[in-house]
């Protein structure tokens, strides 16, 4: 390929000309490419506190919607493990004979929208009650066991919202030998509201804060370019293209948002450290076992392509508001 | 190589720069541009090299009509033509030998290829060993030498000049000029702006003589004096 871009060109014929052949040209740009990509990364320590400082600014914004998410995972699996909030207590009538249960149960495992019948006889019932009670001496002076069988009923995931629990209470009170049906709706409810509330929250702020990083780069690179607008003039006198000039300035945006995901991960994963000794406590008061968790590896290769994309953008943003418009004088 | 027809360039002031000017360059030809400042040199050049557009007019290079010429051809048409200005342009945090590479760096050369010519471009306009210098730590001349391996490393058939010689004393800016001279030996068609009128008594060329935006002389500037 040398000899051929090497060969003399005579001095006359369209300014169209290309000296280059295709697959040379195809081949240079790869080159200039990757040669771009590496030596944007060492054109951005020329002013390393600048960097610095840019790539904390674009760490602190970034972190903040990656802590949210950390905190929103945690949080869906502290109420993954509040399954048995979404459980129906159904109280049978004390008349009920054993077969009657039987049949029942049977009936309830046809039901769509429910996924585990679990019973507990009166007996059994009396048993579990004085045991947890510690009124067992008392209870023993009764003639009678006053408690009723119980069906503890889990409904499948799809039925455990506020509007699915409604409707399976709604269809188990038209049975006739349950006698009441007990589940507490309301908490979970408002459990619900509070917790999308959050969510439309965290999602607003980390959009803002996701838009702050897009104006963070793009006028970072807007006073790039216009730092080094003599330089531009001349290479556009020099014969370069608009793609040509832009190159640099495109991978140092994107390599400005893929070191704010860097920095972003770290302070997440530093939250993390920091937060979990104190989560541990606190779940060991109510004898619950809990481990906070970080991004996995999917999430944290997300969060640095998130980061370095949005970077990109803002960069080509800028360089096609800016550097077109530069034109030598 | 280049023609002008009837070009006129008015800025958005209303000031004329040029008005109908018509001539026409052959290619391997080199002439000088002259006037007082303000006489529309510059805006010629610029014309040529499409940093201006004319207001009417028709200018031909290389056969191509490039008065309207699209935006995103221009940067093709000027890896044609050689610039070289009086304040050199050259990049200041790139040494010399990346300078003069640049328009080979453009047109998508390898590295090995560029070095190559770019050193013997630098041998050409008598710089050999300053390739790793930075122009700042070069003279005027040095500097403007620079700018010249950096125009014609790619050939190109035209070379343009505004005022190359402006910052140089006369013994240097005789040597450039003997540069340009030997470059259009070799065919390269120049043109240059300069409004030392001495200078262009020295050498023998065509001169075309511009006043207020009017062309008002086409010839031989000795032949004038005489």
């Amino acid at each position: 390929m040398s000899n051929k871009m090497g060969a003399k060109r005579k001095l006359s014929g369209s300014p169209k000309i290309n000296k280059v052949s295709f697959i040379g040209r195809v081949k240079a740009t790869l080159v200039q490419h990757v040669h771009q990509v590496i030596h944007s990364f060492f054109e951005l320590w020329k002013t390393p506190f600048a960097t610095l400082m840019t790539i904390l600014v674009l760490g602190v914004a970034l972190s903040l919607p990656t802590v949210f998410h950390v905190v929103y995972k945690n949080v869906e699996r502290v109420s993954g493990q509040w399954d048995s909030a979404s459980e129906v207590s159904l109280f049978l009538k004390k008349n009920i004979s054993e077969e009657r249960v039987q049949v029942l149960i049977n009936k309830l495992g046809l039901y769509e929208d429910i996924e585990a019948v679990t019973y507990i006889s009166r007996h059994q019932a009396l048993l579990e009650f004085k045991e947890m009670s510690g009124f067992s001496k008392a209870l023993s002076y009764l003639d009678e066991n006053p408690l009723p069988a119980v069906l503890v009923v889990v409904p499948v995931k799809s039925a455990m919202n506020t509007a699915g629990s409604k409707l399976l209470v709604a269809k188990l009170e038209r049975e006739q030998d349950i006698d009441l049906v007990s589940v507490d709706i309301d908490w979970i409810e408002k459990l619900q509201a509070i917790f999308y509330l959050v969510v439309d929250m965290v999602i607003g702020i980390a959009t803002l804060l996701l838009l702050s990083v897009l104006l963070i780069v793009s006028n970072t690179i807007r006073l790039n370019i216009l730092n080094q607008r003599d330089e531009i003039e001349v290479l556009k006198l020099v014969g370069a293209t608009n793609s040509f000039i832009q190159l640099p300035y495109i991978y140092i945006g994107a390599w400005y948002g893929f070191l704010g995901g860097v920095i972003a991960w770290l302070f997440s994963w530093v939250l993390v450290i920091w937060l979990e000794s104190g989560v541990m406590n606190l779940t060991g008061l109510y004898q619950a076992q809990f481990q906070i968790i970080s991004l996995n590896f999917d999430e944290s290769i997300t969060l640095l392509i998130v980061g370095a994309v949005l970077g990109f953008i803002a960069s080509f943003i800028s360089v096609k508001q800016y550097l077109v418009k530069i034109e030598p004088k | 190589m280049i023609l002008f027809e009837e070009v006129s360039k008015i800025y958005a002031d209303d000031q004329i720069a040029l008005n109908k000017v018509d001539f026409h360059l052959k290619q391997g030809e080199m002439a000088f541009i002259t006037g007082h400042s303000g006489s529309g040199k510059s805006t010629l050049l610029k014309l040529v090299s499409l940093m201006e557009r004319p207001t009417t007019g028709r200018i031909v290079l290389n056969g191509n009509d490039i008065s309207h010429i699209k935006g995103n051809d221009i940067p093709y048409l000027r890896r044609h033509i050689g610039m070289i200005f009086q304040d050199h342009r050259l990049l200041m945090n790139r040494t010399v030998l990346e300078n003069v590479g640049l328009p080979l760096l453009i047109e998508g050369y390898s590295r090995y290829e560029i070095k190559r010519r770019s050193l013997a471009a630098l041998d050409k306009v008598g710089l050999t060993g300053k390739e790793s210098s930075f122009p700042i730590n070069l003279s005027g001349g040095e500097q403007q030498r620079v700018g010249i391996a950096r125009a014609i490393i790619n050939q190109p058939p035209l070379l343009l000049a505004d005022e190359p010689t402006g910052n140089l004393d006369p013994k240097l800016s005789l040597e450039i000029l003997t540069l340009f001279e030997s470059l259009n030996q070799f065919g390269m068609s120049v043109l240059i702006a300069t409004h030392d009128l001495g200078l262009i008594a020295k050498m023998r060329y065509r001169t075309l003589t511009l006043r207020d935006g009017d062309m008002i002389n086409d010839g031989l500037l000795r032949e004038r004096n005489e």
